[in-house]
């Protein structure tokens, strides 16, 4: 903005109210900040919901509390698949920054895959709870688990269903600006759901351990 | 409506015959009433044959103008259901005495209730504030169009999306009977298990993915898409406010949405969130929603200040007094609007010194506002006032508005509020801001701009017959509420004992009339001026002496906005270009980069609807085919990689050389 007003004086040499040239703006200037912003929104509905297990949490109702269901050892595996498959991801914007359209498929396949190891990790979990009784319905305590852990694996199902369609299109388009910028959209959310993680496991899982 | 323990059947349900409200005869009456005027609209379509141009010009549009305009439409439309239900409360609470139980019944006058608070705040206050905003905010900028020109389109239809539901509720099933904000457990599904409370739900979710997403949108368009010199501080006032505003909806709307995804489901699944059993707690849901309901309220009336600002620094021929002041003023909004939620249930029970912390944090709310209100004062002063309407407006509610801080910073101090907790006094106190400040507002901002918007004055005789219905009526209508409420009577009471109350809802109704008649005259008013277009015609693009950048360019302004991208050294910009003799180019266009018109939007609102309705009605094999229909066409659209394209430099020669000829022909 500063550089195209100063160019503009220099070349007229007096104040000037418009620009003579087309003040193009980029196409998809503004995108990686309107996502960051709605990652950001996205991340209240995540506080509601921390927030409400926070104040719900505690009410067993009688039932089933986190000693009797969490198994800490697969919530380990769980978040290594997912913290994993951030460094892949990580790995898969590195080569697109070097242009290379096959390794960038392999990497977003192989994050792909760990989404999905995390999906059914996270849903072996569940049936298992169901299984032995300790369904949403049982108490507010599970109630707010399940909706915050549920919205959770979601938002990776979305990511999944996004990634793949990402694929489909840089195979088809390669990675031009467009995608590039779809890429690194995706990117941000897909680290973003990594730390909503960490804030689960530690909040829900580690400290459910010791309450 | 429908009773709970009916068998659902796969096709339909719950729905069945028994849903549609045939007994009740003024919604059958009022539907024919509907059903007759939709079709003569409808067969008025067809017959001037304007499906193509609806669907091309204006239902398809990307152009921030058109989609603001989109909004207006329908804020106008939805004030009239809203008003409907305004005035049938009215007449049930000044006939229901001496026995006589008016002509409501409880189930149809709870909804009544509920469905004018909705409506109001969701389906008129908010379109009409984000059309403007929409509207103007790009042309004060001096930008083309918004950042997300495509999100912007989904967002209106959105928003669109959601009253269809509503008004849906009016004549299949029923509303909710639970009032505005749907406090559990009543709205839960133990005693609520109509359709009622979905129908509000899933209208508030679809309408509440528009708004947020129309609030991201914004953001990014004032913190983007500036032209050239315009710093933050060199801003217009309304666009300060707006982008204030949609900070607030972005941090605000997505608790709503959560919210309601609770409720959503403790009533479909049987979750314990908000029940009183097996650990709930409702108090959470008053919490939460207030956490979004009271940052919303500033949400609406931050662009209102916007919008006085301009006008009043426009009709004193002043620049605005205290510019910097009303910057941090607003800021300072923003920021407290998040921190007094609580006053909103003071007798929850949180103890003294909760309340006192939120007791005091409203309090100094009213300090920026106090400062917003002397430096309106002081623009004003030795300034050369023109008393035009948009003036009037502006001047209105200055003196209404600080009637209701008073009694807002009364109803502030909690032992005072727990007296007044849930009267008609503070039903008196935020119709008092929402209509003299709101309202107001967005009248002021209606006939400020819609010169621009349409190259035509709104007439003034119809306007100032509405300006004074609304001011008389609304003293008439709200001052007997305040009487009312400090002598103890509750909000949403259908039927009163005491004999000597009914003179004061006597004249709140007399006052409910008059504002009847200002709506009258609004109405009156645009067709009038559409008639006498030709003699209210502006063809200068500035008719009220403007300050700021929308009036440099045509009215109504073209596609492109701005032939070229204005320069600006001032905050007053186009106040500053005139002054300094500023002439406009005349030669040298370049093509334009446009974004393309796309039905995308229509189309996933339009499942969106499907999906709703289907969940409203539990019919389970058509909410699946909406999901996948609606992810489907999400994924398609992103495979259309073309999405702009040129506007040629010789159609710009052409436009501009049109208004080159206009211009000269009126000197």
């Amino acid at each position: 903005m500063t550089t195209a007003l100063s160019t503009a004086k220099v070349e007229q040499g007096a104040t000037i109210f418009h620009l003579a040239e087309d003040h193009h703006q980029e196409e998809g200037s503004s995108t990686l900040l309107g996502f960051w912003i709605y990652l950001m929104s996205d991340c209240l509905i995540f506080a509601v919901l921390f927030a409400t297990y926070g104040v719900l949490g505690g009410n067993f109702a009688a039932g089933p509390g986190p000693k009797d269901l969490f198994e800490l050892p697969l919530v380990a595996l769980n978040t290594s698949m997912l913290l994993f498959s951030s460094i892949t991801y990580g790995f898969a914007m590195l080569t697109m920054a070097q242009g290379r359209v096959a390794a960038t498929q392999i990497w977003l396949a192989v994050t792909g895959l760990f989404g999905l190891a995390f999906l059914s990790i996270e849903l072996y979990e569940f049936t298992h709870m169901f299984h032995i009784g300790a369904t949403p319905q049982r108490s507010a305590f599970l109630s707010s688990f399940f909706t915050l852990v549920g919205t959770h694996g979601l938002h990776v199902t979305f990511g999944t269903i996004w990634l793949i369609t990402l694929m489909v299109q840089v195979g088809r388009y390669g990675l031009i600006a467009a995608n590039r910028r779809r890429l690194t959209c995706l990117s941000m959310f897909w680290h973003f759901l990594d730390v909503i993680w960490i804030g689960v496991f530690t909040f829900v899982y580690l400290m459910g351990m010791l309450r | 409506m429908s009773d709970p323990t009916t068998t659902y059947s796969f096709l339909l349900g719950r729905f069945s015959l028994a849903s549609l409200p045939l007994n009740e005869h003024i919604v059958v009456v009022t539907f024919v009433v509907v059903a007759l005027l939709g079709l003569a609209l409808l067969g008025a379509i067809t017959y001037f044959r304007l499906w193509g141009y609806l669907w091309r010009e204006w239902f398809t549009t990307v152009d921030h103008k058109r989609v603001g305009i989109m909004y207006m439409v329908l804020g106008i439309v939805m004030l009239l259901r809203g008003f409907s239900d305004a005035i049938m409360m009215r007449l049930q609470q000044a006939m229901a005495f001496n026995g006589s139980e008016g002509y409501l019944n409880a189930h149809h006058y709870d909804q009544i209730f509920t469905a004018h608070g909705v409506i109001m705040i969701f389906f008129v206050a908010m379109p009409l504030v984000t059309g403007l905003m929409n509207y103007v905010v790009p042309l004060q900028i001096g930008a083309r169009d918004v950042s997300f020109p495509f999100l912007n389109n989904f967002s209106f239809w959105m928003t669109a999306g959601g009253a269809v539901i509503v008004m849906m509720s009016l004549f299949v099933g029923e509303f909710a009977k639970t009032g505005w904000l749907a406090y559990p457990p009543l709205s839960g599904i133990q005693y609520s298990p109509d359709v009622g409370v979905d129908y509000y739900i899933w209208a508030l979710q679809v309408a509440g993915v528009g708004t947020t997403l129309s609030g991201i949108n914004l953001i990014c368009t004032i913190i983007k898409m500036r032209c050239p010199g315009m710093t933050m501080m060199k801003m217009p006032v309304f666009t300060w406010t707006s982008l204030c505003t949609n900070v607030l909806i972005v941090a605000t709307f997505p608790v709503l949405t959560a919210v309601l995804v609770l409720l959503a489901l403790d009533r479909y699944l049987g979750m314990n969130f908000f029940t009183n059993d097996f650990g709930g707690n409702p108090m959470m849901y008053v919490n939460l929603i207030w956490i979004w309901g009271h940052p919303e309220v500033y949400i609406l009336i931050l662009p209102a200040f916007g919008i006085f600002s301009e006008v009043t620094s426009t009709f004193s021929g002043k620049r605005l007094f205290g510019y910097t002041s009303m910057v941090y003023a607003t800021v300072c909004i923003t920021i407290l609007s998040y921190l007094v939620w609580l006053h909103h249930f003071f007798t929850m029970g949180s103890g003294a010194s909760v309340n006192s912390f939120f007791g005091i944090t409203t309090m100094i709310i009213s300090i920026p506002t106090g400062a917003k209100m002397f430096n309106w004062l002081f623009t004003m002063y030795r300034g050369r006032v023109r008393f035009e309407l948009p003036m009037m407006w502006t001047l209105a509610f200055m003196l209404i508005f600080v009637i209701g801080g008073m009694t807002g910073v009364l109803l502030a101090v909690p032992p005072a509020d727990f007296v007044l907790h849930n009267s008609l006094f503070l039903v008196a106190h935020f119709h008092n801001v929402i209509i003299g400040g709101v309202l107001f507002g967005l009248f002021a901002g209606m006939t400020y701009w819609f010169p621009k918007a349409f190259g035509f004055r709104l007439d003034p005789f119809w306007g100032k017959m509405s300006f004074w219905f609304w001011v008389t009526g609304f003293f008439f209508a709200f001052m007997p509420l305040y009487v009312l409420g400090l002598m103890g009577v509750t909000r949403r009471l259908r039927v009163f004992d005491d004999p000597s109350l009914q003179i004061w809802f006597l004249l709140a109704g007399f006052g409910a009339f008059l504002i009847l008649c200002g709506i009258l005259s609004f109405l009156m008013q645009i067709a009038v001026s559409i008639m006498r277009r030709a003699s209210l015609r502006d063809v200068t693009g500035d008719p009220w002496h403007g300050r700021t950048l929308e009036w440099a360019t045509s009215s109504p302004p073209p596609d492109y906005n701005f032939a070229f991208t204005p320069v600006v050294h001032d905050g007053d910009a186009w106040w500053d270009m005139k002054a300094r003799g500023y002439q406009r180019p005349l030669s040298g266009y370049k093509p334009i980069h446009m974004p393309r018109n796309t039905p995308a939007g229509l189309f996933l609102a339009g499942f969106s609807v499907v999906l709703a309705v289907a969940l409203i009605w539990y019919v389970w094999w058509l909410a699946a085919i909406a999901f996948v229909g609606l992810l489907t066409t999400a994924i398609g659209h992103t495979f259309n990689y073309k999405r702009d394209f040129y506007i040629p430099a010789d159609e710009v020669a052409h436009t501009e050389g049109e208004r080159t000829r206009l211009l000269a022909a009126q000197v």
